[in-house]
């Protein structure tokens, strides 16, 4: 199994100015499987199908393993891909679809039905062979596709949101199903999709890209805990991170009522590019409720003071909505609390992040500065 | 004049007027009709006419014709089946079921491969739609419109004259210095006439198979090219396939209309040479040898030969239909 490198690839669509991709570097190993993730339009399906041969690629290049397959035509680059919709040929039954690609190779029949019956094996679709897509569910058609793309033993699997045509519970069923499978066959994998749920339980890497522009390629772990800059902080994360852009101030920034300290380079950057405010970046999880009596002897303050806009409760812990006054502006915040204690709608909460646990972003350009 | 003019035109808006209030009569009294009779009277008023004017212009001619077709020239003696036995057997009308036979099979499939080879060309240029609207143009114009733009076409002069023939100018132009007659050469005035069907009809085939093709989701094409299929194999397992049905519709009608065929034989050859087909026969039979009798068997034939076309259109646009 061979690595897949982008290198400064590119691509400008006819008629535009501004790439859709734009000089993307990426190296993906050996039986790696690697999560595309970013908001619609953001070029991962463009650089997938810049993979596959679908599209041009206007700079740079395109290798899988040693070979430059920056210009060859899709067939002869042994890639198999997973569409969104399916893309299933209509007319042929399942076992046709899936061994499509062998017949048009020239393998023999008896070759071909033994390896469409071991993929079907696999994917527990013995019984459906001989039926025509349209008599499939869609959990059934989407099995059909990742079928289709085994039996044909490719040097790399391409996913372009495959999960995204099937119903909630499916979907996480199928998302574990699919990790195992491409554990067990081992084959680099490269997956796109807009869900960052997705992208964080199955990549063994996750790549989060942003107008074209790749932002940070890392673990899933790493993603979650240093995200690169404001954008990959508020992308990943479920709810998303809450972001407040605060002032320096003595010996760390000022969040609300409280000075929370801050590492010396972070404060020095920021100051070095300019910037008389920093933004913070603190995880529901990682917001501490404190109470009238503890906070003073705490920080020196009474932290933030976030009133209840909803509360969305989950059992085992809620969230709450709700906004503080940050500066002269309002600013919307998520606090994770316990299910058992949960605050009431209009109540005026006082928060401050837990140490150590406080992202530091420079307001000016997003790039993170604390480590 | 004018004052003639007016007074019919009067006649026909009083008689409108007329029309209406008698409608608007049978309308108030069924409106006020309540009970048992409601529902049945209601059902009468809005179906009568239409039944009534389906039974006098198709299924009281069917019927006279069917039955016509089993008598003499002039209806007077009943024959049995005799009329059908001469048009299967003697050798002028077989000649003709041949032709016939020629132009069902010819005409629409050369209409409807040449409608595909010219979708696929023309969907891969630049400013499609004007290529194609001058591709379809011939579509609005009559067949006997048509036949006379052809006939001149084919016309024939002594090659030593000054020709108004393109076919025999051409001929000339390319170093043939004697062009037959066209129109009189049989076997092959046949082909000349199917010339000027599949003229107008291509464009109808390319249009709906253009459209057909289109509808073919990308997805399918990318997924059949990592597939690694291009070109001829490509269009063989993934293209035709999913036109199918199309295809079979468009063969379909250009066949009955080809079946119906009479314009272009009636202002051509007028059915000589060689060129007879059913429907100009069944006329000739009918309104110049006076023979209503066996024009009315020709009808027949044509009638059911036409049948299993219509009920596997309808049966292929209903499947398709089924599975939207």
């Amino acid at each position: 199994m061979p690595t897949v490198t982008f290198d400064k690839a590119t691509r400008i669509y006819p008629g535009g100015t501004k790439p859709a991709v734009d000089a993307l570097d990426l190296d993906i190993a050996d039986g790696e499987f690697l999560v595309l993730v970013g908001p619609s339009g953001c070029g991962k399906s463009t650089s997938l199908r810049m993979l596959a041969g679908l599209e041009d690629v206007n700079g740079g290049a395109i290798r899988i393993g040693d070979r430059d397959v920056t210009h060859l035509p899709p067939k002869d680059r042994n890639i198999a891909m997973v569409f969104q919709n399916y893309a299933l040929y209509p007319h042929m039954t399942v076992a046709d679809n899936m061994g499509f690609a062998l017949k048009i190779a020239g393998v023999n029949k008896a070759e071909i039905r033994r390896k469409v019956e071991e993929a079907g094996k696999i994917l527990d679709l013995t019984e459906y062979l001989d039926r025509k897509p349209k008599a499939l569910s869609g959990g059934q058609r989407q099995r059909v596709a990742m079928g289709r793309a085994i039996v044909r033993e490719p040097q790399v699997f391409l996913m372009d949101e495959p999960l995204s045509n099937l119903d909630a519970k499916l979907r996480v069923q199928t998302r574990t199903q699919i990790a195992s499978l491409q554990r067990r066959l081992g084959i680099t994998t490269v997956y796109v999709t807009h869900d960052q749920v997705e992208a964080m339980t199955m990549g063994d890497r996750v790549a989060v890209l942003k107008d074209g522009l790749l932002q940070q390629v890392d673990t899933p772990r790493n993603m979650y805990d240093r995200p690169a800059n404001l954008f990959v902080a508020g992308f990943i994360g479920s709810p998303a991170m809450n972001l407040v852009e605060v002032p320096l101030a003595d010996g760390g920034v000022k969040f609300g009522e409280s000075v929370i300290p801050v590492s010396r380079t972070a404060v020095d950057e920021a100051a070095a590019a300019g910037d008389r405010t920093v933004t913070i970046g603190v995880r529901p999880e990682h917001l501490d409720l404190v109470g009238e009596g503890d906070a003073l002897a705490k920080d020196g303050g009474k932290g933030l003071a976030v009133t209840v806009n909803v509360v969305e409760e989950l059992g085992a812990d809620g969230y709450v909505y709700g906004t503080a006054k940050v500066g002269d502006e309002s600013k919307d915040l998520v606090v994770r609390v316990s299910g058992r204690a949960v605050p009431q709608k209009g109540e005026v909460l006082h928060v401050v992040p837990r140490s150590g646990e406080t992202h530091v972003f420079s307001t000016s350009s997003g790039a993170r500065l604390s480590d | 004049m004018w004052a003639d003019a007016l007074t019919k035109f009067g006649n026909a808006a009083g008689a409108v007027v007329v029309f209406v209030a008698v409608l608007l009569l049978i309308f108030f009294a069924a409106g006020r009709a309540t009970g048992r009779v409601s529902k049945p009277l209601a059902v009468t008023i809005f179906l009568g006419p239409a039944l009534l004017l389906l039974a006098v212009g198709l299924i009281v001619p069917a019927i006279r014709t069917i039955t016509l077709s089993f008598y003499n020239d002039d209806s007077s003696k009943f024959l049995g089946g005799s009329n059908y036995t001469w048009v299967f057997t003697s050798s002028g009308e077989q000649q003709i079921l041949l032709n016939t036979l020629l132009w069902i099979i010819v005409a629409p499939v050369v209409t409807t491969v040449l409608g595909l080879v010219l979708a696929l060309l023309v969907d891969r240029l630049k400013h499609q739609g004007l290529y194609k609207a001058f591709i379809f143009m011939p579509m609005a114009i009559s067949f006997v419109g048509a036949s006379i733009i052809w006939k001149f076409v084919y016309n024939y002069r002594d090659p030593s004259q000054p020709q108004i023939g393109l076919l025999s100018q051409i001929c000339l132009w390319l170093g043939w210095h004697n062009p037959p007659n066209w129109i009189l050469s049989h076997p092959l005035n046949n082909f000349l006439l199917m010339v000027i069907m599949v003229w107008v009809q291509t464009g109808f085939a390319m249009v709906v198979l253009s459209a057909a093709i289109k509808a073919i989701p990308d997805e399918i094409t990318e997924a059949a090219v990592l597939d690694g299929a291009r070109g001829w194999r490509l269009f063989q397992y993934v293209t035709i396939p999913m036109i199918r049905n199309t295809l079979v519709v468009v063969l379909t009608t250009v066949m009955i209309t080809t079946l119906k065929l009479f314009d272009i034989i009636r202002t051509m050859t007028g059915g000589n040479f060689g060129t007879q087909v059913l429907a100009n026969e069944m006329y000739s039979q009918s309104f110049t040898e006076f023979n209503t009798g066996r024009g009315s068997a020709l009808a027949v034939i044509l009638f059911v030969a036409v049948l299993p076309l219509v009920g596997y259109n309808i049966v292929q646009l209903r499947r398709e239909r089924a599975t939207r």
